[in-house]
Order: structure tokens, then sequence, then C-alpha cells
């Protein structure tokens, strides 16, 4: 049997065992830990040097832009929590900045506020999600449990306010479903007071320590260029040094009332994009303080709809800045219950196309540091 | 086997080797301490050890502080628990439909919670009474297809039904998942 495989896989430019007897493929995944999910990533590889990846994306395909043709509006509201689970107020969000758009409703100030909050207080709780599973990834257990711990907190706030812990299906057109509990926000101003003391007990356990950095320094680099014609967003491209925040270049809401930083980082190698995304926790509590500060009274929600319409040949669109990146909606109407087509733009698919610019030159190792710095949710790429 | 390999046949080279300025509590001074990078002999073999064997003892300080610390036990011991276990009042369990001392339901058979969920949970099943007005004669609810939306739930204009407090939903026949909400057809 020739064992020397000639024919080249799909996606690959060159085959193995061209000259290099000692390339061949492997499988990354689909069931693997460190993949986040089902992902697969086929790998040439040298040795243990990878030379070429290969991401094979479709597993868990659950058509959800088709199905949103078949739903009214507000229904499609839920199907939004099941692309970036980590992030669901924050796509819950961005399809209802389209609706009224498209529907002309208008915002009470209070609402206003109570989304930024909660979609801050998610951003915190998504990158402590990820904190944790960075540390576990490189092998750090202790942290994963460190992040969980806090990450806890924030949930049972969020279990409170809306119900549910993953899938909040929180906010609707022209406000929110219900308005804050009691005491909602001292807790919140405590929990914010607490993540600032646990942010430097993070440096101290993961960020400092030796083992980390040198896995982290130097290792998957992705240059301004690349990262550019990939269309990388969110802390990936801010730590390839692209200045490109949606809260700060395309406010949506009330974003341009709050005073916050957009962190950047120098170089686009895994250790900046963990800096990157520890330092917008310490934003996102920030723009947090302020807001709750400023929180007025009033309405939590203009007047409600059973349903609302768009009109006819509307077309409207609707970008905000996800925990992982620029979450656009694009929904057009053709005057019914149901809009005709909603297409969906994820900061995760562009992510995983820019892998191959990562990881290839690296060992097969830093490509799992890469992955976990890339924060990839697998439901948002395949929808 | 033509194709060029435009990729990385030969490791990156000219790798950017400098760190990002000053980011929280990345200080300068944090940043002069970080001696992976340089390369001269002192750095690599003395001092990295050094700065790299009390970064690890700091992380075990943590470590220990929090092994050491009663109050930041997190853990709940769930099954044994469960009595004094409380969920908070807006958690989404499940559909249910609240019946007073009398055993009377609120619900006039609208069937606007059945529009408003997106995958055909609910099917309302309406009936005559004896004055020939229409009241309720079943109300189904699959369990097993519901996305704990609530949608239903605000959809009612009668407040009949509510998101339930029960979490515990595990079965092993997937039958009981349908479920007759109403205790009894009709409605006074
Ligand atoms: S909670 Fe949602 S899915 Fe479940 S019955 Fe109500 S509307 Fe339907
Ligand atoms: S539960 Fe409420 S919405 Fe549904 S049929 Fe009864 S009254 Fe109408």
């Amino acid at each position: 049997m020739d064992l020397v495989q000639t024919e080249i896989p799909e996606g690959f430019t060159r085959s193995a065992g061209g000259g290099h007897t000692e390339e061949y493929y492997l499988n990354m995944g689909p069931q693997h830990p460190s993949t986040h999910g089902v992902l697969r990533l086929m790998v040439r590889l040298d040795g243990e040097t990878v030379k070429e990846i290969v991401p094979h994306i479709g597993y868990i395909h659950r058509s959800i832009e088709k199905m949103a043709e078949s739903q009214s509006l507000i229904q499609n509201i839920h199907l939004t929590d099941r692309l970036d689970y980590l992030s669901c107020h924050m796509t819950n969000l961005g399809l209802c900045l389209a609706i009224e758009q498209g529907a002309d409703v208008g915002v009470p100030e209070r609402a206003e506020y109570i989304r930024i909050i909660v979609c801050e207080l998610q951003r915190i709780q998504s990158h402590l999600l990820w904190w944790g599973c960075f540390a576990m990834d490189l092998g750090a257990l202790t942290a994963f449990l460190y992040g969980f711990d806090e990450r806890e907190k924030i949930t049972d706030l969020f279990e409170e306010l809306c119900g549910a812990r993953l899938t909040m299906n929180y906010f609707r057109p022209g406000g929110c479903v219900s308005d804050l509990p009691n005491e909602f926000i001292p807790r919140i101003l405590k929990i914010c007071e607490h993540m600032k003391t646990t942010l430097d007990e993070y440096d101290n356990l993961v960020s400092k320590n030796m083992i980390i950095r040198e896995r982290t320094q130097g290792v998957g680099i992705l240059s301004k260029e690349r990262a550019l014609s990939h269309g990388c967003t969110g802390p990936v491209a801010r730590a390839s040094g692209i200045n490109y925040d949606v809260r700060k270049d395309e406010p949506y809401g009330i974003y341009n009332r709050f005073d916050f930083d957009v962190p950047l980082g120098a170089t686009g190698d895994c250790y900046d994009r963990y800096t990157v995304r520890i330092e917008e926790m310490r934003q996102s509590i920030r723009i947090l303080e302020q807001a709750c500060k400023d929180l007025p009274d009033g309405d939590f929600r203009s007047k409600e709809k059973p349903n609302y319409k768009i009109p006819k040949d509307e077309h409207s669109f609707s970008s905000v800045e996800t925990a992982r990146g620029n979450f656009s909606t694009y929904v057009v109407s053709d005057g019914g219950k149901t809009p005709y087509r909603i297409k969906y733009r994820s900061p995760n698919f562009s992510h995983i196309g820019a892998i191959n610019d990562m990881a290839s030159g690296y060992k097969l190792a830093d490509l799992v540091t890469v992955l976990a710095t890339l924060d990839p949710v697998i439901p948002d790429i395949d929808r | 086997m033509t194709t060029p390999d435009q990729h990385q046949d030969t490791p990156p080279q000219n790798r950017p080797q400098s760190r990002p300025q000053n980011m929280g509590a990345f200080t300068p001074e944090a940043q002069a301490e970080d001696t992976c990078t340089k390369p001269s002999f002192y750095a690599y073999f003395i001092k990295r050890p050094i700065v790299g064997a009390f970064s690890l003892l700091t992380g075990m300080g943590i470590t220990l502080k929090t092994l050491c610390n009663v109050t930041s036990t997190v853990t709940q011991e769930y099954p044994e628990n469960r009595d004094t276990l409380t969920m908070p009042p807006a958690f989404r369990g499940q559909v249910i439909m609240p019946h007073d001392e009398e055993g009377e339901h609120k619900c006039t058979a609208c069937t606007l919670c059945e529009k408003a969920c997106p995958n055909g949970t609910i099917s309302v099943l309406p009936m005559k009474n004896i004055a020939n007005k229409k009241v309720l004669g079943k109300y189904i609810y699959r369990f097993d297809q519901c996305t704990l939306c609530s949608l239903c739930v605000e959809a009612c204009p009668f407040d009949a039904i509510r998101m339930g407090n029960d979490f515990e939903h595990a079965t092993v026949d997937k039958d009981s998942l349908v479920m007759v909400l109403n205790e009894k057809e009709g409605r006074l």
C-alpha cells in the first residue's frame, strides 16, 4: 500500500510528503476538549511543527437564519440567544436595535441604561469564562475554578434579572422584559469593587506566571495587515493593534456618554490577546460604575406590542460589540409578519479563518494556545 | 505538490519582540522584569529562573490563601440542600397554570399564547359549555419541545399561565413530558 498520500486534501496548498516524508495530516477535533465545541481542525504536521491548518466547520449547523424566516421578529430574539451563547444579551440587543430602526420604536432612557449595564456585566462574565478556559487549556486547572467562581456571582444576578443563566431572552424592541429587581445596583457595585481586587489576583496567578508567559509571548502572532484582511474584530483585532471598537467608532445605544478606553496590543501574539481581554474587563467595570451612578428612574419599556412589523422593502442594519467582536444583524422585510431574510455576521467566523496565519510555523501545543486566545464559540460560527 | 506553500515553510522571521506598553496592572516595572525575550546570559540563566520561581510561588500563595480561607467556599452540596434551595421568583422553569382554592384557572382559551409560541409547544383546545360559550377544554403543553423563552407568559392577557420555579425535570419516560395543564375543563 502506498503510505505516502499524494492527493492533496481539500483546502491544503501542498501535499504532505512532497519532499518531506515526515509530513502527515492530523485531525484535531471535532471532539476535542480544547476546540471548545465541535470544531474540526485538519493540520499538516512536520514532526511536531504545524505547517498548515484547514478548519472544517458546520458540525452544529442549525440553520437559524433560515428558521428566522418563519418566525416573527419577537420570536426571533430567543433564537439569537443560541448564536453566541456567552454574549446573548449583546446578540439580543443586536436584533432589537435592527427592529427598532426598521419599525421606528423609541427606547426610554432607563431602558438604555439597563441595556448598557446588562451588556457590560455579560462582557465581564464572558471574559471570566474565557480566562478560566484559557488557563485550563494551558494546563492550569486552579484558574478555571477561580474564573467560574467569579462568573457564578454575575450569573446569579442574571438569573434573578431574567430567570435564565445562559439563554437570557431579556431585551425587547423598545426596552427590556422587566425592570431591575430590588437591590440590583448595590450588588453590581459590590461585584465591581470585588472584581478590581480579583483582577489583580488574577494577574499574580496567571498573567505574571512564567510558564504562561513563555507559552504565550511571541506565539501565534497575527499581523495587523492579516488581521484586517481576515476581517478580525474585537479583542483579536485590538491585540494586533487595530483601534476598532464598535462601542467607540459607531456608538449604539448610549455608549457615547461613557468614558472608557480601548486597550490595544502591539504585536498581536497570544499574550497580547490575553492582556487586551483582561484590560477590557477593567474598562467594563469603569462603564458599569458610571452607568450605575447615572441610572435614571422611569419606564423600562416603551409601549408594548405583541409583534413589530417592518415596512415593506425596508432594510435595517445594526452592529454591536459582543465579547468577541463585531456582531451585525441585517433584516430585510417584505412587510409581512415574519422577516424576509435575516443575516447575522458573527465575529468568530472571521477569527477561525485567521487561524492558519496565526498558528502555522509553531508547535502543535501552540495551536491549542492560539485557539484558547481566540475564544471561539462554535454555535456562533455555524449558526 | 506544485503549488508553492505560501505560508510557513521556513519559520517566520522578523517576529516583533516588543511587548505592549503599560496596560493596567502591566506596569512598566512589571515590563522591565519581563526577561523572557531578552537573550543575554545574565537575563536568561540567572534572572529568569529566579523571577520564574518567584512568580510560581506568588501563584501558590494565592491558592494557599484561598484554601485556608473557609469563608471563600462557594460549593453547594446540591442533593443534600434540596430543602433549603430556593430559586429566584423570575426563574424560568416550566410553564404552569396556577389554580386558586376552588380549583379554577384564569384561562379563557383565547389562544394568544399558542400563537406567541415559536415552536408549537402549546395547543389550546377550546370547547363549548352549556351556555354555548367558548371555554377551555384542554391545555396541552409539550415540555420536550419548550425552549423556556416565556413568550407565552408575556402574551397572555389574563395572567393565566406563568413560569414555574421547579428545575428537576429529568425523566426516563418522554411521554410524561406532554402534559395537560388545566385540572378541569371549562371555567366559571
Ligand atoms: S416558554 Fe416559549 S417555547 Fe415554551 S411554551 Fe412558552 S412560548 Fe412556547
Ligand atoms: S393561557 Fe392566557 S393566552 Fe393562553 S389561551 Fe389561556 S388566557 Fe389565552
